[in-house]
């Protein structure tokens, strides 16, 4: 599926509720399924540190296309990190580092990736696209 | 005066509005208070009516701006039960006067090996301003722990003091645990040693009666903004001695008495600390909120801040997993807790949504944080304008917390 369509189905689910605790419980579900780090990308190398909550973020390079995998301590923080996990995660660079991220303001959370939010979530993003450009550049 | 909370919250015209479809609850009065339309006309007032550079004019705005400055000055003289007015210094905040007190008190009285003593639970502004001067007068910063409730270790504190002490900067109320220190036994005591103290008053002046004269205290910081007034307008109360000691902070405008070629004298006090066209709106409406608390009565607004304090222990101490931090006997309207493990950063955002502003993270107390090992705390803080029935919301949507995280 390409950025556009997981956005859009991500988007089509939130729209099913109304309420904004019916929102988060669904995005604590996202959390569940976000699949695991590898612990020893679990260190203080893979880090993105935010003042409230910590995000870790590997990423992996293979037949043109990145693949993440990231944790975090807070399990909201998790939730938006699984979102953005499987929205980019095994897309090109290209469509990674052009990737608007509109989805997330479309769902109403533009909040938690404002870099004064300062839980690693605009940091997790920026790093995000810096993978894929320095992959890009590795070829 | 009997305490009418729904006379108290149309004054508050803020809180009466609705969130994510809630009605907002206010929780968040450690970080700042909000504030009372009284100090909102007296800010617009003054613009509307009797805006002026201060100090330097003779025609009659100036004259007037002037002379309503100082009578603020004399309102807050008044309110800290401070010996005299030219020992009120308004600055930007309690931020800044902790910082002119540890710039000006350290370039003058610190040296290599000397000791400054402040304690663990301090906000970071009256920790950072004593690191930095410590490392620049190669001085060392010795910090004095806490009882496992919260309480300060005085036992600890004291032992700190030695010949090299020069000075003991601490809180007069801990903006994470709510513990209110004994500080008036503790200026004694370091006084008896001739040792001068400082007390960050920030969280300190808006729950308590504060009697800067009784406490005998050397130097008393507090902000505007904590406590219903502006944002902007702090105030550094000092004894006038250490006042005509230390060296001014800032120079420019105003500070000055005589500016020649060769050198400047400075002025006399108050104003050797006001560098520059001072806050003249927050003035203003800093000399309101003092009125407004004074119309209330400060044990007034402490006992019923007691109640809601007392309500929110009971109320969140049913649920299960509940940890508090803070638990001293004596404590301002304030709760900091986490529900078993759960994040404070999640708990926060559910409480939000919920329609209640409460805070979460480390509260600019960082080595206190770190001491309890935790990734930080939430904080519901209180005021007079908060109810019971806030409260009672609080426990609902931290039980929603724990239901949905668990």
């Amino acid at each position: 599926m390409t950025i556009q369509e997981i956005e859009s189905q991500l988007v089509d689910e939130f729209a099913a509720f109304d309420d904004w605790l019916d929102k988060y419980d669904l995005i604590l579900d996202m959390g569940k399924s976000l699949p695991p780090i590898d612990p020893k990308y679990k260190t203080d190398q893979f880090i993105i540190s935010g003042c409230q909550s910590k995000v870790w973020l590997h990423a992996e390079y293979r037949d043109g296309k990145v693949y993440f995998t990231a944790d975090s301590d807070a399990i909201i923080t998790k939730g938006i990190v699984s979102m953005l996990v499987s929205v980019l995660s095994g897309q090109t660079p290209d469509a990674i580092q052009s990737a608007d991220l509109s989805f997330i303001n479309r769902i109403g959370l533009n909040e938690h990736l404002s870099p004064t939010r300062s839980n690693g979530l605009a940091s997790m993003v920026k790093q995000m696209k810096l993978y894929a450009m320095v992959f890009k550049m590795k070829g | 005066m009997a305490f009418n909370i729904s006379d108290i919250r149309a004054d508050f015209p803020i809180l009466s509005q609705t969130i994510y479809k809630r009605p907002l609850i206010y929780f968040d009065n450690a970080a700042t208070t909000q504030k009372p339309l009284q100090v909102i006309n007296a800010i617009s007032d003054y613009y509307l009516h009797d805006n002026c550079n201060i100090h330097r004019g003779v025609h009659y705005l100036s004259v007037k701006a002037t002379e309503a400055f100082e009578e603020a000055r004399k309102e807050i003289r008044e309110f800290i039960n401070a010996p005299s007015t030219h020992e009120v210094v308004f600055t930007k905040g309690a931020s800044e006067s902790l910082n002119l007190v540890a710039a000006s008190f350290g370039k003058k009285f610190l040296g290599p090996g000397d000791e400054v003593i402040t304690t663990i639970m301090e906000h970071h502004s009256n920790f950072v301003p004593w690191q930095i001067i410590c490392g620049e007068k190669v001085a060392s910063l010795k910090v004095a722990n806490i009882l496992p409730d919260g309480q300060l270790d005085l036992e600890h504190l004291y032992s700190l003091i030695t010949e090299r002490t020069k000075i003991i900067a601490l809180t007069h109320v801990s903006n994470v645990l709510g513990t209110i220190n004994p500080i008036k036994d503790i200026i004694a005591f370091a006084h008896a040693k001739g040792i001068p103290v400082l007390v960050d008053g920030a969280q300190g002046v808006s729950h308590l009666s504060v009697d800067v004269t009784d406490l005998d205290c050397d130097f008393y910081c507090f902000s505007g903004h904590k406590m219903y007034g502006p944002m902007g307008i702090g105030i550094l109360y000092g004894k006038e001695k250490w006042l005509e000691e230390l060296p001014p902070y800032q120079s420019g405008g105003e500070m000055v008495k005589d500016v020649t070629i060769e050198k400047t004298t400075y002025n006399e006090l108050p104003f050797k600390f006001e560098a520059g066209t001072p806050n003249v709106e927050g003035v203003m409406g800093l000399r309101a909120a003092v009125q407004y608390l004074k119309k209330l009565g400060m044990e007034e607004i402490h006992a019923y801040e007691d109640k809601l304090l007392k309500h929110a222990v009971e109320r969140l101490s049913a649920i299960k997993d509940m940890r508090f931090f803070g638990t001293a006997p004596s404590k301002a309207s304030l709760v900091s807790f986490l529900v078993g493990d759960i994040h404070p950063f999640d708990a926060g955002t559910i409480i939000d949504k919920m329609g209640i502003a409460v805070r979460t993270g480390h509260h600019c107390a960082q080595p206190l944080i770190d001491h309890f090992g935790i990734p930080g705390t939430v904080r519901a803080s209180f005021a007079f304008y908060n109810t019971i029935e806030e409260i009672d919301k609080l426990a609902d949507a931290v039980s929603r917390v724990k239901t949905m995280f668990n």
